[in-house]
């Protein structure tokens, strides 16, 4: 039993930090807390969805659709509530409102495309029963988002930390003004972190989506209060923070629902972000606060 | 302006009063027509005037008067409900009123109809304390606090279960209701409650609580959820490998299509009540059905069998009564054994469904929910 809590919490964990990776990326750079977030994982489930069901294509490619599709729609957003701001160097707060009205906003107009109801992908699309590795149960699901999340957080730090572009975004995220008079182009590099970031976090909605058969307008939101914890955990802005914090978050909501009582689940979850709060301000990762001042 | 007004009134009174109007007996009815409610309240309409027409072609009460149904819209408004309840009650004088739908919706209408002694039967108001709103208040529907203890006991009967889990939504006031209710059928059948665990309504993910309780060994599972949750619950506890004879049933919040749309196949054999179902054999349901098709081209749902079983009850209790008087009229309803498409039908002294025999259970078949053989 232990061998298989220690696989679903592994499992929960990857999708927090799928989910929160693209989340502290967009603060660490753009420095904004983008509330949007929580719509994109239900953008990012809706369109393969559709591209599934009424277009047809086959799975694969209804996740890149999704991914690519969220993030044109995350571009499209950020230009036109967060650019401007930005431009006006409004302080941080008007940028979390304008991004909590917009989410409002988007998810309404999404219950009023497709209705409130929950939706699953097509039954076919892949096995609904567990292979068996001695006492565990593994889902086809879930070999899948092990993989997928394994393949992109190795590709996103080998992104970050190796090509050109990543180190432009890590510039960027140091200092703006120094980073455009070393000849970086900074708007450039915000557009292409919005790209990125709601890329990963409409992956992890349709990974949600397929694993848990639940698609809906409003799936982000449990996800958007599970991913403000992991990147305070984490320290905000702290990519590797993120990775290491939704692991644990996830193996900290199943070990209490397992073992102590699942009446704990969510307490246990945000006591832990309290805790870090208090011990650990700048995350588990961090650095002096004072040198983003 | 005023003589306007007078001749207004007096149109009013004019057409309001049709010449028969001494040989029809009144009855109202306050439903939500209009608005997110209709989709209670147009069935429930249906149910009563096929109930009604029904009666009046096999000749209507007292010796050939015809039941007369006045329908108010209430939309599922508290204050519409109220003044519609006024309105049938001072000036259309009706006998009896069927509704409001919603149990908010009774609770301020309700105490008109006491303070006047006119009967108010409940068709659709399943919330505690309905008919302690006063002498007058009837109810016919069936509290989900009626039709789990039976799903309980059917499942121990049929299964010989012993030890169950139990899970539930706790952020719901709904779920938490059914939850008590089914922990107090399990505990009043004898049966060893393994573990409690619960969840949040927006919760997707149940693995650890389904890992936990396939440890312990379970017979069954009972569940008390919202259609959408319960079904991933479903899912994922056959995904984890919780074997197809530890068996699962839920309160009346998975009494929806939607639980085998989502969990597919997880859902087969999933087991749960009701006060009544289209694909009941027996033969005065399936008439009702067809003649429901027929008259509306539409399925009747439970609200609409609920109502068309009211109207025939309240029309079998005037004839009893053999006036329109109303001491006489709440007496003979009272004194009510009715053959229902929800099945035998008889009050409590306080005016609720005293049985439960009606209440069928049904499992997930091939897909959709059906009688057990």
């Amino acid at each position: 039993m232990l061998a298989q809590q220690l696989f679903n919490a592994f499992v929960l964990g990857s999708v927090y930090a799928l989910f929160s990776m693209g989340f502290t990326l967009t603060f660490g750079v753009l420095r904004v807390i983008n509330l949007l977030y929580g719509f994109y994982v239900a953008a990012g489930a809706f369109l393969s969805l559709v591209a599934v069901r009424d277009i047809g294509v086959p799975l694969w490619a209804a996740g890149i659709l999704g991914a690519f599709g969220t993030g044109i729609i995350a571009v499209a957003c950020d230009s036109a509530l967060l650019t401007p701001l930005r431009r006006a160097k409004a302080p941080e707060l008007s940028s979390l409102i304008v991004t909590l009205g917009g989410v409002l906003l988007l998810n309404s107009l999404m219950l009023l495309i497709f209705g409130a109801e929950v939706r699953r992908f097509p039954v076919t699309l892949l096995s609904q029963s567990p292979i068996s590795f001695g006492v565990l149960q593994i889902g086809e699901v879930q070999l899948v988002i092990i993989v997928i999340v394994a393949v992109l957080v190795t590709a996103l730090f080998l992104f970050i930390e190796r090509t050109r572009l990543g180190i432009a975004i890590r510039a960027v995220a140091e200092n703006p003004d120094a980073a455009a008079l070393m000849g970086v182009n900074v708007d450039a590099v915000f557009i292409g972190v919005s790209f990125l970031a709601a890329t990963l976090i409409a992956i992890a909605g349709i990974l949600i989506g397929l694993n848990f058969n639940a698609v809906h307008p409003y799936m982000g939101e449990p996800l958007m209060l599970r991913g403000f914890a992991v990147v305070i955990i984490g320290g905000l802005g702290d990519i590797r923070g993120a990775l290491v914090a939704g692991l644990a978050l996830g193996f900290i909501e199943v070990m209490t629902a397992g073992y102590l009582s699942s009446n704990f689940k969510d307490a246990a979850a945000f006591a832990a972000m309290v805790a870090t709060l208090w011990l650990r301000p700048s995350g588990l990762f961090g650095r002096s606060v004072t040198r983003r001042a | 302006m005023k003589p306007a007004i007078y001749l207004a009134l007096a149109i009013t009174l004019a057409f309001g009063q049709p010449a028969f109007s001494q040989e029809t007996v009144k009855v109202g009815a306050i439903e939500g027509l209009s608005g997110p409610i209709a989709k209670y309240g147009v069935p429930i309409r249906h149910g009563i005037e096929l109930a009604a027409d029904e009666a009046n072609r096999k000749g209507g009460v007292l010796g050939g008067r015809k039941i007369e149904m006045i329908f108010e819209d209430s939309a599922g408004q508290k204050d519409q409900a109220l003044n519609a309840m006024k309105k049938l009650l001072a000036r259309d004088r009706v006998i009896a009123v069927l509704g409001p739908t919603l149990s908010n919706e009774m609770f301020a209408a309700g105490p008109a109809a006491v303070e006047r002694q006119i009967p108010a039967i409940g068709t659709s108001t399943t919330a505690d304390g309905i008919t302690d709103i006063g002498e007058w208040i009837f109810r016919t529907a069936m509290p989900e606090a009626d039709v789990i203890p039976v799903t309980v006991a059917t499942v121990k009967k049929r299964y010989g279960i012993k030890r169950v889990a139990l899970m539930y939504s706790n952020d719901d006031a709904f779920t938490k209701s059914g939850f008590d209710v089914i922990k107090a059928a399990v505990q009043k059948q004898g049966l060893e409650i393994a573990t409690i665990e619960t969840f949040s309504t927006k919760d997707t993910d149940f693995s650890a609580q389904l890992t936990k309780i396939k440890g312990l060994n379970v017979d069954a599972i009972g569940i008390s959820a919202l259609a959408e949750a319960g079904a991933g619950v479903v899912l994922q506890a056959r995904q984890l490998g919780i074997a197809p004879n530890v068996v699962m049933f839920g309160g009346n919040g998975f009494n929806s299509p939607k639980v085998a749309e989502i969990a597919g196949k997880a859902a087969e054999g999933f087991m749960v009540g009701t006060p009544w179902f289209i694909g009941k054999k027996d033969p005065l349901n399936q008439q009702f059905v067809a003649a429901y098709k027929q008259k509306f081209n539409d399925e009747p749902d439970q609200f609409a069998a609920q109502a068309y079983d009211s109207l025939l009850i309240l029309a079998e209790a005037i004839e009893r009564a053999g006036t329109t008087e109303n001491t006489r009229l709440r007496e003979a309803l009272l004194k009510t054994d009715h053959k229902g498409v929800l099945g035998p039908f008889r009050f409590t002294p306080h005016r609720d469904p005293a049985s439960t025999e009606g209440v069928l259970v049904l499992a997930v078949k091939n897909g959709k929910f059906d009688t057990l053989d």
